[in-house]
C-alpha cells in the first residue's frame, strides 16, 4: 500500500501528529476520499490547499499522477510562481 | 512525450539567435503597458491614504463629480463587496476578498498608498484637480510596521477577524499572526546533542521591491453591452482577465485582455492593482479609462517581498557532518496575509541531506503595502541566514566551505524538511564546478574576501497552451499564452523549429489575447520555458506526425512507412519505396488537398518541474572608513538542466544575481515613525547600476530534467537566492566582520568595524 | 493656461507642436507626438529611460520643459536606426541579448550613441560610469556592457 508521509503542521493537525501512514488508494482521487475518511477535512484540505509529491516528483495537481503500491506520497504546500 | 535526447543531436536548441521581438524592442516600436492607447480615452487616477492605519468615516465625492472635465468617481461603493474566498495565487495562497480590499479600501486604510478613491477625467491636470477635491474624513488609528512589534502583545490588530492559523486550541482574540507553520523531520534536539560545535544567530532581512523599470499601466473599457477590453503589462493577461472577473463579477467570457509588452514584473506583476479600477472607472464614464503608475505609486501601493527575521542554529561533528539545523522564521506580509513563509520555511535547508530539521514559521500582517511575488518567493530570506550560518560553521570547523557543503550536498534520494525525496538533481554537480572553478582559488588583496553561498528552488510547472501552425509557404507560426518577459519568444520558436526540423528563421512566435489561445497561468516560478515549452514542443510533434500521414497521401503508401528527418518526409527504408524526400513547404503547399490546414494547439498541465541549485562566488573588497563594500568579481554556477537559448540562460542568471547583490548591500524601505515610507523614489531606493558591478559570470550547468522533451530546468528564480548570503559571506572573510542585517550599507559596516575595534581600545 | 507653440527638429525633421508650459518634453514626445519609443520608469530624472540626445548631450527627457526643446535637435530611440537598417548599437544590443524585458533599452541605446560618438573607444570602466545612470533590473549589466564593447569596436570599424 503507498504511504502518506506529512512534515508540515497545516496537514498534521488534521491528523493530530500522525505523520505517516498507509493508505489503500491505486489513484489520487481514491486517496484524497481516504484521507477525507479517516482525517475528516484532510481530504478536502488537500483536494484545495495542498501539492503532492509522488515518488519524489512534485504535482501541484496530481489527478493524473499513477499511484504505485510502494508509492511514497508526500503532502506539501502549493507552490506558487516569482 | 519522447526524451530528446542527445544534446550532439540539436540543431537549433543550444544556439543563441536574435529573438523575434527584438527589433521592435531596440528601435521603441514594441507597445508596452503605458504607450497602448483607445480611441476616445480618458485618464483615470487613484487617491492614496496619507495614513498607514485608519477606519474611514465618510468620502464626499460631491465636488470632484462637479469639476468640469469629471467624468466619474469611484470609491468601495462602486466595487462588489465579495465575500472571503481563498484562492491560489502567485506568491502562494491569497483571499479574493483581500485582493479587493487591496485594490481599493472598504471600512479601514492599511498601510500608507492604500487606494480608498479613483478618478476619471479628460486629462491629466482636471484628474489630479479631482483628486484633490475628494474629502475623506478618516479616524486614525495606532499603526504598527515591524514584524517584532506586529507580533507583541497589545499591538494594534489590523483586522479583527483574523486569528491565528495552526495553533491548537483556536485562538479567541484576533492577532497579526495570520498563520503558524512548522515543517520537521528527525529529531533536533538529539541531532544538537550529537554535535561538537554549533552556531545559532538571529539574523534580519530588509523588505526590498522588485523594482521592474516599468510602472504598472493599462487602458480598459467596458461597452453597453457589458464586453470590456483591457490591455495591460503583466505577468499573465489571464490573471487579469481571471481577477478582475472575480472582482468585479463579470462573466469570464467577457473580459478580453491582450498582453501588452511587459517591462519587467519579477512576481511584482502577478496581481491586479488598476485593471478592476479601470473597469469600473469606465463603467461609470462610458469611456475607456487608462491609467498609469507613477515610481512612487509603485513603491507605496504595490507589493515589495516581505522582510524577515530568522533565528537559526546548525550543528555538526568535528569532521563536519550536520547533525541538526533548526530556523524560526517571522515573515512580514504586509497588510494583508499571505507572506512566502512555506517556501522560505521548506528551501532552508533543501541543499541539505539532513537527518534532523526542525523549521516554525509565523505569517505577519502590519500596515505595509500587501507583499507581492518576488523571484523564488521566500527562499533569499531564510537562505541568507541558512547560508550565513553555514559559513560561519565552517569557519569553526576549519573547513573549506565547499568541502563542508559537499560533505551534507543533497543528492538523488536524500529527503527534504517537507518530506519530498529529491530525484535527480544537480547539486554536487554545481558544487564541483564552483570548486574547480578558477575563480576560488585566485589571490586576493587586503581588504578584500571571498564568499560563497548556494540557493535552491523548486521551479514550478502548471497550466500552458501552446499552438504551432504551418503557413501555405511551409513556414510555422507558434502562440503561446504567456508573456514574454525576457526572451521567450526565442525559445518557443527555437524548441517548434528543433522538432519540426526546419531554420529558426522560418519560426514566428506570437502571444495572442486571451480569446484567441487556450488558458495560460502567469509567467512566473521559472515554468515559461518548461511547461508552455512542453506544450509548443508537445504541438510540434503533433504536427510532424500529421506531416508524416500527409506525405504518406502524397506518395500513396502506409503512414508507418514515413520517417521525418531534418524538415523532410523520407520514406522509411528500401521497402516504403524509392521516393524523394518531401520538405515541409511541399506537404505545406498540398494541404488543402490532403486534409486542409495544418497545426495542432496543446493544453498542458505540466508536473513534476526539475529543482534547481546554483553556487555563487563573491570577490569584494570593503573601506574600512567607509563601509563602503565593492563588489570585485562573481561568479554564478547554476544547474540549468539544459539551456534552450543559453544567451537568455546566462542573463537570468546574471540579473538574478544582481538583484540580490542590491538586496544584500543597498535596497530597503525606510519608514518614518508616522508609518510613511521616506524613499519612495529611485533616488533614495538605491538599486545596482552599471558602475557598481563588475562582469558577472554565469557558468551552466547541465543536468537534464528527463521530464522535460528538452530537458529543461527552470532557470530565473534560483540565481536571488545565494547572493546575500555570498556577499556577506565575503565581507566576513575581507574584514573578519559579523554581519547579521540587511543591507549591508556602509554605515551599518562602518558601525561593525567600530565594534570590532571597540573592545580591542578597551584593552 | 493656454499652450505654447514649439518648434524644434526631431531626429532629422522639422516639428511644431503645442504644450502646457509645465509640461515635461517626455510628456510631448510620448502623447502629443505619438514617439513612445522613449520611456517612463520615474519621472524624476533617476531611471534613464527616458534618454534623448539634444543637441550631442544626453538628456532625461523628463527634466526637460517641452518649451525648451524649441529650436534644438533632438534624437529619440525612433531616429537611431536609418531606414530598415539597424544603428551598430542596436544590432550589437540584439546579437548580445543585452535586453530581457526591453524596458530599459531605448534609454540605453540612446545613451550609449551619445558616448560612442564623443568617445569611439570607451573602456570598461568609462562604459560602467557612463551608462551609471539608466537603471536596467533584468539584466545585471554584464550583456549590455558587452555590447557596448562590440558596438565600439564595430563603429571604429574593428
Ligand atoms: S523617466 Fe526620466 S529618468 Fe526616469
Ligand atoms: S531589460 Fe528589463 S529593465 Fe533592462
Amino acid at each position: 500500500m503507498p504511504t502518506v508521509v506529512i512534515s508540515g503542521s497545516s496537514c498534521r493537525d488534521f491528523t493530530h501528529g500522525e505523520s505517516e501512514f498507509e493508505v489503500a488508494a491505486t489513484t489520487f482521487r481514491q486517496l484524497v476520499r481516504e484521507l477525507e475518511q479517516r482525517f475528516p477535512g484532510l481530504g478536502e484540505h488537500v483536494e484545495e490547499y495542498m501539492a503532492v509529491a509522488i515518488d519524489g516528483v512534485i504535482y501541484q495537481d496530481a489527478y493524473h499522477a499513477p499511484l504505485k503500491p510502494n508509492s511514497e506520497i508526500v503532502l506539501i504546500p502549493k507552490i506558487g510562481a516569482g | 512525450m519522447t526524451f530528446i535526447g542527445n544534446k550532439s543531436d540539436l540543431r537549433v536548441v543550444g544556439t543563441r539567435p536574435v529573438r523575434p521581438d527584438g527589433v521592435d524592442k531596440v528601435t521603441g516600436r514594441a507597445v508596452y503597458g503605458a504607450d497602448a492607447t483607445m480611441p476616445g480615452q480618458i485618464i483615470g487616477k487613484v487617491l492614496r491614504s496619507p495614513h498607514p492605519h485608519a477606519r474611514i468615516i465618510s468620502i464626499d465625492t460631491s465636488k470632484a463629480e462637479k469639476l468640469p472635465g469629471v467624468k466619474g468617481v469611484i470609491t468601495s461603493a462602486d466595487i462588489p463587496n465579495i465575500p472571503s474566498e481563498e484562492a491560489f495565487v502567485g506568491e502562494g495562497p491569497m483571499n479574493f476578498r483581500d485582493l479587493s480590499l487591496n485594490c481599493m479600501a472598504r471600512d479601514k486604510v492599511l498601510y500608507e498608498g492604500h487606494v480608498v478613491a479613483a478618478v476619471a477625467a479628460i486629462n491629466d491636470a482636471v484628474a489630479d484637480a479631482a483628486l484633490k477635491l475628494i474629502d475623506v474624513k478618516y479616524e486614525v488609528l495606532p499603526h504598527v510596521i515591524d514584524v517584532e512589534e506586529a507580533m507583541a502583545p497589545g499591538a494594534p490588530i489590523l483586522h479583527d477577524t483574523l486569528f491565528t492559523a495552526g495553533v491548537t486550541p483556536k485562538p479567541t482574540t484576533p492577532s497579526n499572526v495570520a498563520k503558524q507553520v512548522r515543517f520537521t523531520i528527525g529529531d533536533v534536539e538529539a541531532g544538537f546533542k550529537q554535535a561538537d560545535v554549533i552556531v545559532e544567530q538571529t539574523y534580519t532581512t530588509a523588505p526590498v521591491h522588485q523594482a521592474y523599470i516599468e510602472p504598472h499601466a493599462c487602458v480598459a473599457a467596458i461597452a453597453a453591452d457589458g464586453q470590456v477590453l483591457i490591455t495591460a503589462s503583466s505577468q499573465g493577461h489571464f490573471m487579469i482577465r481571471a481577477y478582475t472577473a472575480k472582482l468585479l463579477g463579470i462573466d469570464i467570457a467577457n473580459i478580453r485582455v491582450t498582453n501588452a509588452e511587459i517591462g519587467g514584473g519579477f512576481g511584482g506583476k502577478t496581481v491586479v492593482y488598476l485593471e478592476p479600477l479601470a473597469v469600473a472607472l469606465s463603467k461609470k464614464s462610458g469611456r475607456p479609462v487608462k491609467m498609469t503608475m507613477t515610481r512612487e505609486d509603485v513603491f507605496r501601493g504595490t507589493g515589495p517581498t516581505s522582510g524577515g527575521t530568522i533565528w537559526v542554529k546548525v550543528g555538526a561533528t568535528k569532521d563536519g557532518k550536520i547533525t541538526a539545523a533548526q530556523t524560526v522564521i517571522k515573515l512580514q506580509a504586509g497588510a494583508f496575509p499571505g507572506s512566502p513563509i512555506n517556501p522560505a520555511l521548506m528551501c532552508a535547508f533543501a541543499m541539505y541531506d539532513l537527518a534532523n530539521v526542525d523549521t516554525l514559521g509565523y505569517d505577519v500582517v502590519s500596515n505595509r503595502p500587501k507583499v507581492a511575488a518576488y523571484r523564488a518567493p521566500g527562499a533569499p530570506i531564510s537562505s541568507f541566514a541558512a547560508e550565513s550560518a553555514i559559513d560561519d560553521l565552517a569557519r569553526k570547523l576549519g573547513m573549506d566551505p565547499i568541502e563542508l557543503r559537499l560533505k551534507n550536498a543533497a543528492k538523488q534520494g536524500s529527503k527534504t524538511v517537507y518530506g519530498v525525496t529529491h530525484g535527480v538533481i544537480g547539486y554536487e554537480e554545481v558544487l564541483n564546478a564552483a570548486k574547480a572553478h578558477p575563480h576560488w582559488t585566485a589571490p586576493l588583496g587586503k581588504n578584500q574576501g571571498r564568499g560563497l553561498a548556494t540557493g535552491f528552488w523548486f521551479n514550478i510547472g502548471g497550466e500552458s497552451t501552446g499552438g504551432v501552425f504551418i503557413n501555405e509557404d511551409g513556414t510555422a507560426s507558434v502562440v503561446t499564452g504567456s508573456p514574454d518577459i525576457g526572451g521567450s519568444r526565442a525559445s518557443m520558436a527555437m524548441m517548434a523549429a528543433e522538432v519540426l526540423g526546419i531554420p529558426y528563421e522560418k519560426v514566428r512566435a506570437v502571444i495572442p489575447d486571451t480569446a484567441s489561445i487556450g488558458f495560460t497561468h502567469v509567467t512566473g516560478g521559472s515554468r515559461v520555458t518548461y511547461a508552455t515549452g512542453m506544450a509548443v514542443t508537445q504541438a510540434a510533434q503533433a504536427v510532424v506526425e500529421d506531416l508524416k500521414k500527409r506525405a504518406a497521401m502524397i506518395w500513396d503508401i502506409s503512414p508507418e512507412a514515413v520517417e521525418w528527418k531534418d524538415g523532410e518526409a523520407v520514406p522509411a527504408g528500401a521497402n516504403a519505396g524509392g521516393f524523394d524526400p518531401l520538405p515541409l513547404a511541399a506537404i505545406a503547399l498540398k494541404a488543402a488537398k490532403t486534409g486542409g490546414p495544418i497545426g495542432s494547439e496543446i493544453s498542458v498541465n505540466a508536473q513534476g518541474a526539475g529543482p534547481g541549485f546554483g553556487a555563487h562566488i563573491c570577490d569584494v573588497e570593503v573601506d574600512p572608513e567607509t563601509g563602503h563594500t565593492t563588489i570585485l568579481r562573481y561568479t554564478a554556477v547554476q544547474d540549468v538542466g539544459r539551456a534552450i537559448h543559453p544567451a537568455y540562460v546566462e542573463g537570468q542568471i546574471q540579473g538574478g544575481a544582481v538583484q540580490g547583490i542590491g538586496w544584500a548591500l543597498n535596497e530597503e524601505y525606510i519608514y518614518n515613525k508616522k508609518g510613511h515610507m521616506d524613499n519612495a523614489g529611485f533616488l533614495d531606493y538605491r538599486i545596482p547600476v552599471a558602475s557598481d558591478l563588475p562582469m558577472i559570470e554565469a557558468v551552466l550547468v547541465e543536468v537534464p530534467n528527463t521530464r522535460h522533451p528538452f530537458g529543461v530546468r527552470g532557470v530565473g528564480e534560483v540565481p536571488i537566492v545565494p547572493p546575500m548570503a555570498a556577499v556577506r559571506n565575503a565581507i566576513r572573510g575581507a574584514l573578519d566582520l559579523e554581519l547579521f542585517h540587511l543591507p549591508m550599507s556602509p554605515p551599518r559596516v562602518r558601525a561593525a568595524v567600530d565594534a570590532a575595534k571597540a573592545p580591542k581600545a578597551a584593552e | 493656461m493656454s499652450k505654447i507653440h514649439v518648434e524644434t527638429t526631431i531626429n532629422g525633421e522639422p516639428m511644431e507642436f503645442l504644450a502646457n508650459p509645465g509640461e515635461s518634453l517626455l510628456d510631448a514626445l510620448r502623447n502629443t507626438l505619438n514617439l513612445t519609443g522613449t520611456k517612463e520608469g520615474c519621472g524624476s530624472g533617476d531611471c534613464g529611460a527616458c534618454t534623448v540626445i539634444i543637441d550631442g548631450r544626453m538628456t532625461c527627457s523628463c527634466l526637460v520643459l517641452a518649451v525648451e526643446a524649441g529650436g534644438h535637435e533632438i534624437t529619440t530611440i525612433e531616429g537611431i536606426a536609418q531606414g530598415d537598417t539597424l544603428h551598430p548599437i542596436q544590432q550589437k544590443f540584439l546579437e548580445n541579448a543585452a535586453l530581457q524585458c526591453g524596458f530599459c533599452t531605448p534609454g540605453f541605446i540612446v545613451a550609449t550613441k551619445a558616448l560612442l560618438d564623443k568617445n569611439p573607444n570607451p573602456t570598461e570602466t568609462e562604459i560602467r560610469f557612463w551608462l551609471a545612470g539608466n537603471l536596467c533590473r533584468c539584466t545585471g549589466y554584464d550583456k549590455i556592457v558587452r555590447a557596448v564593447q562590440d558596438a565600439a569596436a564595430e563603429m571604429r570599424g574593428g
